[in-house]
């Protein structure tokens, strides 16, 4: 691989990889809770085997963590930092730059599921006639949606502000997403709240995808779909490369 | 030299002379304020152009506009014959820029980093030989976050200089380096002059300037008040200039050799006048006769910052090579 945007994709990879932070937030933390929350049957899932509630919703999580908080926290210091205004300065242009942030979030998510697919497996994760082609463009609408939102706080907020911005998104979407706590469980208020979330959406629709249980997969993929619409909408009016 | 690797790096005629950067009427405003008026200057292949200014004086501006950040409000910009607005893709394959701010990761690694810059600029810059040549290779596999001040003055030089560039915008190139640093920057920016690349220095260090510049432009107040040569803008302010004690008679001194001392401070005194050694003599002759010691001496032609703080301080002289 050479060339300008084959070398800023390996350079937007080797930074996160070296970033301690960015792992723990994209492989530990999605890898403890699926490990966790499949081995101690605490949470109210509402299947006989809690892997098969979780693996969607944890895979879900996996991609909003580098779509949205991963991507939007590096971009967010970059801007900070002026990194952005020097590659300005190149020949990479905005384009390339875009499409490296793409290609380095693609890579981080292969390597995501290539860690957390077989661990579910080994943690007896069965399910029963999956369609992981469709799976695959839910991953795809998903982490345009949540590249949007992270990139729209990132464009804006300065860089220690955007930090706690994302962290505090990520655990709101985490808890309203039913990535590890079913609709059905949250108060009534919070229920409509979170179908309407691109995280509760992408978990619904991984779920009805992968393990033919979502709870209303038709609503699911509208609301994923308009937020893969809107949001790198926002982005765009939103984002400041300095 | 700026290393190069396998093929021919990107021959290029040697322009030295010819214009490099072309500044006419350039006006920038933010709002209501106006960074910069009408500003005209031109920067030249082969030469070190050092723009210099008080804070706020618009040079940060101007550059910007020329490295095709910032949109012109009014007037005409062009580098290397293109407009950095409209053109600057074409432009920066063949521009280098040094941020004062550096413009890199913390966590990014330095060879990493310059041979990423070499990719992207694909200029045939072998990014190894280019840090070694700004004497980095001890600190290769140290991350920004862990350089000192001096260091990461060097690093940003170095990915100016992987574009090969044929203009270079440095800004505070030796801000907070040491010593050797400085002697590291100083050889790299007069090869880089001496291969044909204009360099346009922006800078807050005087004596550095002094030390580089063959071209000085001077902003004040969003204006341009002094734009030629040093010899130029010294031209009619000889100078002597001696340390001795505060005490001096200062009359007596007038009334004895003719010369009219004026006190800077901590017993330095500033005559005006050519560095004659008859001058000078008479001078020495009278400090010995009164017993004051001599500190320092210095004749000839005025320092850049003596140039500087006459053609900025408010009521000052009026500039002789405004253009």
């Amino acid at each position: 691989m050479s060339g300008p945007l084959a070398s800023q994709v390996r350079h937007e990879v080797q930074l996160v990889a070296r970033n301690g932070e960015q792992l723990l937030l994209t492989l530990g933390i999605p890898v403890l809770l699926l490990v966790f929350f499949s081995t101690v049957d605490v949470l109210p899932t509402g299947t006989d085997d809690p892997i098969d509630f979780l693996a969607p919703g944890i895979l879900a999580l996996a991609v909003m963590s580098t779509a949205m908080v991963s991507l939007g926290i590096g971009t967010g210091f970059e801007r900070s930092y002026h990194v952005l205004k020097r590659l300005g300065a190149t020949p990479l242009g905005r384009g390339r730059l875009i499409a490296a942030k793409v290609a380095s979030v693609v890579v981080v998510e292969l390597v995501q599921f290539a860690v957390l697919v077989p661990v579910a497996f080994a943690l007896g994760w069965s399910p029963p006639s999956p369609n992981w082609l469709l799976a695959l463009g839910a991953v795809v609408l998903g982490s345009v949606a949540f590249a949007g939102i992270g990139l729209s706080l990132a464009g804006r907020l300065r860089g220690e502000i955007n930090l706690a911005a994302q962290n505090g998104l990520y655990l709101v979407l985490l808890l309203l997403g039913g990535m590890v706590i079913p609709f059905d469980e949250l108060p009534a208020v919070l229920r409509t709240v979170a179908t309407a979330l691109p995280s509760g959406a992408l978990a619904d629709v991984l779920r009805e995808t992968l393990s033919d249980a979502g709870t209303r997969p038709a609503t699911s993929w509208l609301v994923l779909a308009g937020w893969a619409v809107a949001s790198p909408i926002v982005a765009r009016r939103l984002f400041r490369f300095d | 030299m700026i290393p190069s690797s396998g093929a021919s790096p990107a021959d290029r005629p040697n322009h030295t002379g010819s214009v490099a950067v072309e500044v006419e009427g350039l006006t920038v405003r933010y709002g209501e304020l106006v960074a910069v008026r009408g500003v005209s200057f031109r920067a030249l292949h082969g030469r070190v152009t050092a723009v210099l200014g008080p804070n706020g004086a618009g040079k940060t501006s101007t550059i910007e506009v020329c490295e095709g950040y910032r949109r012109p409000s009014d007037g005409r910009v062009r580098v290397l014959g293109l407009d950095p607005t409209t053109d600057q893709t074409r432009l920066s394959e063949r521009m280098g820029v040094m941020l004062q701010e550096g413009g890199i990761s913390p966590s990014a690694r330095v060879r990493d980093t310059v041979r990423h810059y070499c990719a992207l600029y694909g200029r045939g810059v072998d990014g190894d030989e280019l840090v070694r040549a700004v004497g980095l290779e001890e600190r290769a596999g140290a991350t920004w976050r862990r350089l000192s001040g001096g260091e990461r003055q060097r690093l940003s030089l170095a990915l100016a200089l992987a574009a090969r560039p044929e203009v270079a915008f440095l800004d505070e190139p030796t801000s907070g380096v040491d010593v050797h640093g400085r002697d590291t920057i100083r050889t790299i920016v007069r090869d880089l002059a001496a291969q044909g690349c204009a360099v346009v220095l922006a800078t807050h260090e005087l004596d550095e300037a002094e030390r580089l510049a063959d071209h000085v432009v001077i902003f004040d107040r969003g204006a341009v008040i002094a734009d030629g040569t040093l010899d130029e803008l010294r031209r009619g302010h000889d100078e002597i200039r001696f340390r001795s004690t505060p005490e001096i008679d200062r009359d007596a001194l007038a009334a004895a050799t003719g010369l009219h001392a004026s006190p800077l401070g901590g017993g330095e005194y500033r005559i005006a006048s050519v560095p004659d050694p008859q001058v000078v003599a008479r001078l020495t002759g009278w400090l010995a006769e009164q017993g004051h010691p001599l500190l320092d001496l210095r004749a000839g032609a005025e320092r850049l910052e003596d140039v500087f703080r006459r053609l900025t301080s408010a009521g000052g002289d009026t500039p002789g090579a405004t253009p």
